[in-house]
């Protein structure tokens, strides 16, 4: 391939040939911005479009009476939930521990999220080690929530839990933003 | 500048890309650069919006027989660009089409096809059928109305095809019947395997026509230019037209049209999208089992002539012959398009039908706006179809049959809003009660116990605001027993209120015939209200009116849909819960 001022016959017209080529450029770079800013622009409404939020409402979830004192009993959380077009009625849409306390304790009831604070895996709770012990990263913690040992940044999150009609446990589902020190809630 | 320069030689000392752009840039174009050799590279750009617009599209589609239209809508309506974005993607796909044509007509009246040329001009014929593939099966991918229709006409077609036919059906629907797989299947063809195999045949189309050179228009008048830059601006100022044609298109029709969600159990006048309707009308021509000569064989031979283009085309005679078939076809398909369009415009069922179908696509995307149940949209238009069919011919719903009709002669009250603070305040005033929209046309009109209370207890309400506040709490109270999903907040809001409502409920004596709170049949001689338009008594007077807890002996015509098996309880759920606004 030769050079190109080799064969061209404009080159006595630098200043029409410079325009031509940057009209070019400048339409090239204008028509193909056009679907690509469309595309990315959509593709970002993760961030610019505000799905409302879930209510955070009281959920019953049990009754005094089937609670063993000082032992956790795992509750699913079913309740409605939207997701982008569809709307859910009462499906799953987490899970908590609760752990009755003893009589002469402060609160009657305690509530966890079964979710570890360090980076949302499930936690279990171990029945012979008496602690929540997550099975991702080895964090472990006591019945009250407390970190044992591990990396979690945080203790397990407690829920607000009220009792009603003095049996009936109601909790009030929420969760936490994941690996920070602070309990942040964000639903 | 300085610094760009040093960054553009470290790359070309590792890449050799100053060598490439050469080679792109620096092709010469016999006779100087053209506006009739702008086509390919205008398809090239159609063709590159498509990968774009597509590739971000595909983030928010799913695809199966409940979510492809659910997804699309939530694309088009909710998502920010997602208007724009399914726009751009859908007029571009019109105008590539228009493009492929006007390319063809450049290369076949030019004569590009010759020799050496044969086989780039067969890979660009393989590539109009890609690329018209694509549009096809991106027809059917939002399952809508207008897709799905269209679309089992097209395949439906391909299964009249001779002894492969209901194979080739088959393996293209996933199975006998329309559902998911025909879905996953069209999708993976519509982003998968036709754009790699557009990518792949425009990249030898490309090459071989690098390789063959361009074929210039003659006489050549003028010296010859490099690509760079003359020709790369036609080019540029073309793509540039044609990228303001897609938006004008998408301006001026609002988008990409969305047709309520898939429905075989609806009526739809099934038309193939613009380009295919000339095939469409073709078929009209050919009754029975010769059906599968307009399907088919004629469309076949045809496209064989035009693959064989560059054999014919060989002598000046064959070229001319060419030229007229090309024309010939161009023709033959443009006056077929006009006698389809001309034939539904003067057609009034179709255009009813037409009618009904966007009324029905804005119904369920009203519906839509609070949320789709995971069986999919199409059970938000079941209410309303129920409503239509079963209720229509007594009741209205804001006055109209449910899907936007009228209703000719309603006898029995509008429901719309049904128990709702709106609709109560409507119901009981002693002017309205009796009017054509509530009880007016039924028995519990005049000489009603009912229409006489209202009279001597509210007579007066328009100028007096004690009577006013009376009525207001009793509404309230009324109104609380639907538990509205609407009214929640407000009803959570005005508890004292409806407790003074519930308790003026005694007062003024509804109780000697209606319940609030405690219904027994012996007690009681009106509808009992307890729980009035909640689900549960909804669903209790559409299963039978005629019960001791609604209007027992004197219900005044209207079926026990339940109690008599006219409807079953999954559709009179549907019914209510369209009608309680759920």
């Amino acid at each position: 391939m030769t050079n190109e001022s080799d064969h061209n016959s404009k080159d006595e017209q630098p200043d029409r040939r410079q325009f031509i080529k940057g009209a070019s450029c400048v339409i090239g770079a204008v028509i193909g911005s056009v679907p690509m800013v469309a595309g990315v622009r959509v593709s970002l409404s993760p961030l610019v479009d505000k799905e409302a939020a879930e209510s955070g409402a009281m959920l019953r979830l049990g009754d005094l009476g089937d609670l063993e004192t000082g032992v956790p009993m795992k509750f699913a959380i079913v309740a409605d939930k939207s997701d982008k077009w569809t709307r859910y009625k009462d499906v799953p849409v987490g899970a908590v521990y609760l752990v009755k306390q003893k009589e002469d304790a402060k609160e009657p009831v305690v509530a966890f999220n079964t979710v570890c604070p360090h980076l949302g895996c499930f936690v279990d709770y171990r029945k012979e080690e008496t602690d929540f012990f997550c099975p991702c990263h080895d964090s472990n913690f006591a019945l009250d929530g407390k970190l044992k040992n591990g990396v979690s940044p945080r203790g397990m999150d407690t829920l607000e839990v009220e009792l009603r009609n003095t049996t009936e446990v109601w909790v009030k589902f929420q969760r936490f933003k994941a690996n920070s020190k602070d309990k942040i809630a964000i639903s | 500048m300085q610094r760009l320069k040093q960054l553009y030689d470290w790359l070309d000392n590792r890449t050799g890309i100053k060598e490439h752009l050469r080679e792109v840039l620096f092709e010469t174009v016999p006779g100087g650069s053209r506006w009739r050799y702008v086509w390919g590279s205008t398809l090239t750009f159609t063709l590159m919006i498509q990968f774009i617009t597509g590739i971000f599209l595909w983030m928010g589609y799913s695809a199966s027989g409940q979510t492809s239209w659910e997804s699309v809508y939530y694309i088009q309506e909710h998502m920010t660009g997602g208007h724009f974005l399914r726009g751009l993607h859908h007029w571009t796909a019109q105008v590539m089409t228009v493009l492929l044509v006007l390319h063809l007509m450049q290369v076949v009246i030019d004569g590009a096809y010759k020799a050496p040329r044969e086989i780039n001009f067969w890979f660009g014929i393989i590539l109009l059928q890609l690329v018209l593939a694509l549009s096809l099966t991106g027809y059917l991918l939002p399952w809508d109305q207008k897709g799905y229709w269209a679309t089992k006409v097209a395949t439906d077609i391909m299964g009249s095809t001779p002894i492969i036919g209901e194979t080739m059906k088959q393996l293209v629907l996933g199975g006998a019947d329309y559902g998911h797989h025909t879905l996953t299947r069209f999708f993976a063809l519509h982003a998968g395997i036709l754009p790699l195999s557009v990518i792949g045949l425009t990249v030898g189309h490309i090459y071989l026509f690098r390789r063959h050179g361009l074929t210039p228009k003659k006489p050549i008048k003028k010296a010859d230019e490099y690509f760079w830059p003359e020709q790369v601006l036609k080019d540029a100022v073309a793509c540039l037209a044609v990228l303001v044609t897609i938006l004008v298109l998408h301006f001026a029709f609002n988008g990409a049209h969305l047709d309520a969600p898939a429905d075989p159990s609806s009526a739809y006048p099934a038309r193939p999208d613009w380009y295919f309707l000339f095939l469409f009308q073709f078929l009209k021509y050919f009754p029975g089992h010769w059906e599968v000569l307009g399907a088919v064989v004629l469309p076949g031979l045809a496209m064989t002539l035009v693959f064989l283009m560059p054999i014919i085309g060989k002598s000046e005679r064959g070229h001319r012959f060419n030229v007229g078939l090309l024309f010939g076809i161009l023709a033959f398909a443009g006056i077929l398009t006009f006698v389809a369009v001309n034939a539904d415009r003067n057609n009034p069922t179709y255009i009813a039908s037409k009618e009904q179908a966007a009324r029905e696509a804005a119904i369920v995307k009203e519906l839509a706006e609070n949320g789709i149940p995971p069986e999919g949209a199409l059970a938000l238009l079941q209410g309303p179809k129920l409503f239509a069919q079963h209720c229509a011919s007594c009741h209205t719903y804001g006055g109209e049959n449910g899907l936007g009709n009228s209703v000719e002669k309603p006898s029995a009250p509008d429901l719309k809003g049904f128990a709702s603070r709106e609709h109560l305040t409507e119901l009981l005033h002693p002017e309205r009660f009796e009017s054509a929209k509530f009880f007016g046309n039924t028995a519990h009109a005049q000489k009603s116990k009912m229409h006489d209370f209202l009279n001597d207890e509210f007579d007066g309400i328009n100028d007096d605001k004690d009577l006013r506040a009376d009525m207001d709490l009793l509404i309230k109270a009324i109104s609380a027993e639907a538990k509205l999903a609407s009214q929640s907040k407000l009803d959570l809001e005005d508890r004292e209120a409806i407790q003074k409502g519930r308790e003026l409920f005694d007062e003024i004596g509804c109780i000697d015939c209606h319940a609030l709170g405690g219904w027994n049949a012996d007690d009681y001689s009106a509808p009992d209200l307890t729980g009035y338009g909640s689900r549960n008594w909804m669903l209790g007077i559409v299963n039978d009116p005629a019960h001791e807890r609604f209007y027992g002996k004197k219900n005044d015509r209207m079926p026990a849909f339940g109690k008599d098996e006219k409807l079953t309880r999954r559709q009179m759920e549907r019914l209510v819960d369209w009608l309680r606004g759920e």
